[in-house]
């Protein structure tokens, strides 16, 4: 907030008092911030920001319960896999408006995008927390260890990002009132979208060739050496699937943004739910297909990794790709929703599965995560949904400003 | 980035070179892959277990001196942030005693280097697999990448490092021997180049027939490394890992890594046409409506 006080003009108060505090006065907008959802969200920072501090004072061995055999545990594997493809929505969304000229999606494009951006920032903030020595990531642009997968992942993030936060300039200067820089981005906002298609076909696939030099470690039901598709293939699943939850709850909770400009949402939602639909049905028998090649069709059903494939495959794969098919083809939206939720909890189990769960399955200690490690998990979660909060009750990003010059309120 | 387009097209001629030399030696059975690494063979039928080669490593890499016969053969132990070689007792159902001397592999193409994104661990041409700790900025991906688990992380500390063998790099390069190989009274490590150290192992193992097992751990195992052992009993027992691939691990990313030149290349105009595509589509449709139906408009 600091940062917006120094750039803003003479009538300082009243530009505070208008987009910081939504027009409301400094006594009324911290009364207005007397919510139980904010209680329980400051309860959470209040422990998880001195936590993330901690961290880097105290070492990895003092916070976390990673271990020798197992190097990666939740930080990356669910901030960082999870962050990451959650966040595929920005370009499954923009390809379809921008390239694809899916008009009908425009809506929705921006909250995408926004989600897109948040995810990538959540996950860099987790990445940072997890790496023993952050300030040598400067090494990636210095040395050329272009042998590694990691490597590719490294310079993806740091495009991605940076297209992100180009695309999503757009609201915020849009926001700031500053034409002369929102106007040419908005130009430039299909070469945008072709690189963030580009990189994110890059990133998500290169995050699931990350495992391919591990065969030994990974259940062979997960490993495979098609793991980049299967990584590529399902983030735009959870791109698709968070835009339906996301939407569901945006309409909830920021109804008042809606206000003016109707937006046929179930409409859009059994769009993306027809869509979704025949991505997870391609991406069930991808994943067969996987075991099949692996030569590990013998370890389905069998002991507890057999089974809890099963359990992903069928429980949180097939049965939301069966209800998006059939809330599409009979126009409920509600049944679509319900599948969007179980996908996006699908993507999350695939990817703490694959890095945490099936991830030395042969070793007889397994992980798990110590209490500090969720703590500052769900600390970062809650600063984005915070951030995603602030923003969309201050940008144009659930409107946009050329239908209504006066949205924000 | 740093990189010039010279020294780029250096990286991508090497890259090539050591693609195509080493199949070539493997298929054609003539050349061994790194076969004029320095290597050392380990003869576990011979090492009488007095520890030593620890010692030795402690004192040359300033790690603490390890703990007594007591405590080191009660357990199956592995390598440590402190401890970069390890010597386990394991019985023979005839009574007698083996040992074993873990420590870094040093594969000849090593996972571990290959998968550091800022080339914190770098293979030396003359065999070591070396760690640069001011470079490396601790994402731990060696660790996941390393098919026998080697390299290992000072989790206590604040600012942490990977610790692991280093073949005693800075020795090799004075020409001198690891500190582990010179201690050694029994005749248990020979070092060598690999090619010789193989062709003795063979000897070893195929002239002496019953008196070993029939296989050289590491000739094979993940593409080759540069420690190899010959025993008596499985290696199973001496808590090798037997489920290694016989490939080269860099090798299996080969495809993966494949991916990035496609789409950079093939995405941006296969997008740009989609979007004339439907921009067109768009248009004709407006068209339509605007009563200008004649139909002549296919692109």
């Amino acid at each position: 907030m600091a940062s917006y006080a120094t750039t803003a003009p003479a009538e300082q108060g009243s530009w505070v008092q208008e987009k910081i505090f939504l027009g409301m006065s400094l006594r009324e907008y911290l009364k207005s911030l007397w919510t139980p959802f904010n209680i329980v969200a400051a309860a959470i920072l209040v422990l998880g920001l001195p936590l993330f501090v901690y961290r880097f004072y105290a070492g990895l061995g003092a916070t976390t319960n990673l271990s020798q055999t197992q190097p990666w545990g939740l930080w990356i594997g669910f901030d960082m896999m999870t962050g990451i493809a959650l966040a595929a929505g920005g370009f499954t969304i923009g390809a379809a408006v921008e390239i694809f000229g899916l008009e009908d999606y425009h809506a929705i494009e921006r909250p995408a995008i926004l989600t897109g951006f948040l995810g990538y920032v959540v996950a860099i903030v987790g990445l940072i927390a997890d790496l023993g020595k952050p300030w040598n990531m400067v090494g990636i642009f210095s040395q050329n260890g272009t042998q590694s997968v990691l490597f590719e992942v490294a310079w993806c993030v740091c495009c991605y990002t940076s297209v992100l936060a180009l695309e999503f300039a757009v609201p915020f200067f849009e926001w700031l009132g500053w034409e002369r820089f929102y106007r040419p981005l908005k130009k430039i906002l299909l070469a945008l979208t072709v690189l963030s298609v580009m990189f994110s076909t890059m990133h998500q696939s290169a995050l699931g060739s990350l495992f391919i030099i591990a065969p030994g470690k990974l259940h062979p039901l997960w490993y495979s050496q098609s793991m980049f598709l299967f990584f590529f293939v399902s983030a735009v699943i959870a791109g698709i699937s968070m835009v339906i939850v996301e939407s569901a709850i945006s309409h909830k909770v920021f109804a008042s943004q809606f206000r003016g400009h109707h937006v046929d949402a179930d409409k859009l939602t059994i769009g993306l739910g027809k869509a979704g639909a025949v991505v997870m049905f391609a991406y069930f028998f991808l994943k067969l297909q996987g075991a099949i090649d692996n030569h590990a069709v013998e370890y389905i059903g069998q002991g507890f990794y057999g089974k809890w494939w099963l359990v992903e495959m069928l429980g949180f794969v097939l049965l939301p790709s069966v209800l998006y098919a059939w809330g599409a083809r009979n126009g409920r939206a509600t049944v679509v929703r319900v599948g969007g939720v179980i996908a996006v909890t699908g993507i999350i189990l695939n990817r703490v599965n694959i890095s945490i769960v099936a991830y030395n399955w042969d070793q007889p200690n397994h992980y798990v995560p110590s209490w500090i490690e969720i703590w500052v998990s769900l600390t970062l979660v809650t600063a984005g949904v915070l951030a995603f909060r602030w923003i969309v009750n201050r940008m144009p990003v659930l409107h946009e400003l050329d239908e209504s010059p006066h949205g924000t309120h | 980035m740093k990189l010039g387009r010279r020294e780029f097209l250096q990286v991508g001629a090497a890259g090539a070179a050591a693609l195509a030399a080493t199949p070539a030696g493997a298929v054609g059975g003539v050349e061994t892959p790194g076969e004029g690494e320095r290597s050392v063979l380990v003869d576990t039928t011979v090492c009488v277990g007095c520890r030593g080669c620890e010692a030795a490593c402690a004192e040359a890499n300033n790690l603490p001196y390890p703990s007594g016969d007591a405590v080191a053969w009660a357990t199956q132990r592995t390598t440590g942030p402190s401890a970069f070689t390890v010597v386990n007792k394991i019985e023979k159902p005839s009574g007698e005693d083996r040992f074993v001397k873990r420590q870094c592999m040093h594969c000849v193409e090593p996972a571990c280097a290959s998968a550091c994104p800022v080339r914190a661990i770098d293979k030396e041409p003359t065999g070591p697999v070396a760690y640069h700790g001011d470079r490396c900025m601790g994402c731990r991906y060696c660790m996941v990448a390393c098919p026998f688990r080697v390299p290992k992380y000072e989790y206590a500390k604040a600012i942490p490092l990977v610790r692991k063998c280093t073949f005693c790099a800075e020795r090799q390069a004075q020409g001198k021997k690891p500190a582990c190989v010179t201690v050694c009274p029994s005749g248990a490590l020979n070092f060598g180049l690999r090619g010789e150290m193989l062709e003795e192992a063979r000897r070893r193992v195929f002239g002496n027939i019953g008196r070993y097992t029939q296989h050289i751990y590491g000739e094979h195992e993940a593409g080759g490394t540069n420690w190899m052992y010959i025993t008596d009993i499985p290696f199973e027992r001496l808590g090798f890992e037997v489920a290694v691939n016989d490939n080269s691990y860099p090798k299996l990313v080969k495809g993966a890594l494949g991916v990035p030149p496609v789409v950079m290349t093939l995405w941006p105009p296969l997008l740009m046409g989609m979007y004339a595509f439907s921009h067109r589509k768009g248009e004709v449709k407006k068209e339509e409506k605007g009563g200008k139906g004649e139909g002549g408009h296919h692109g």
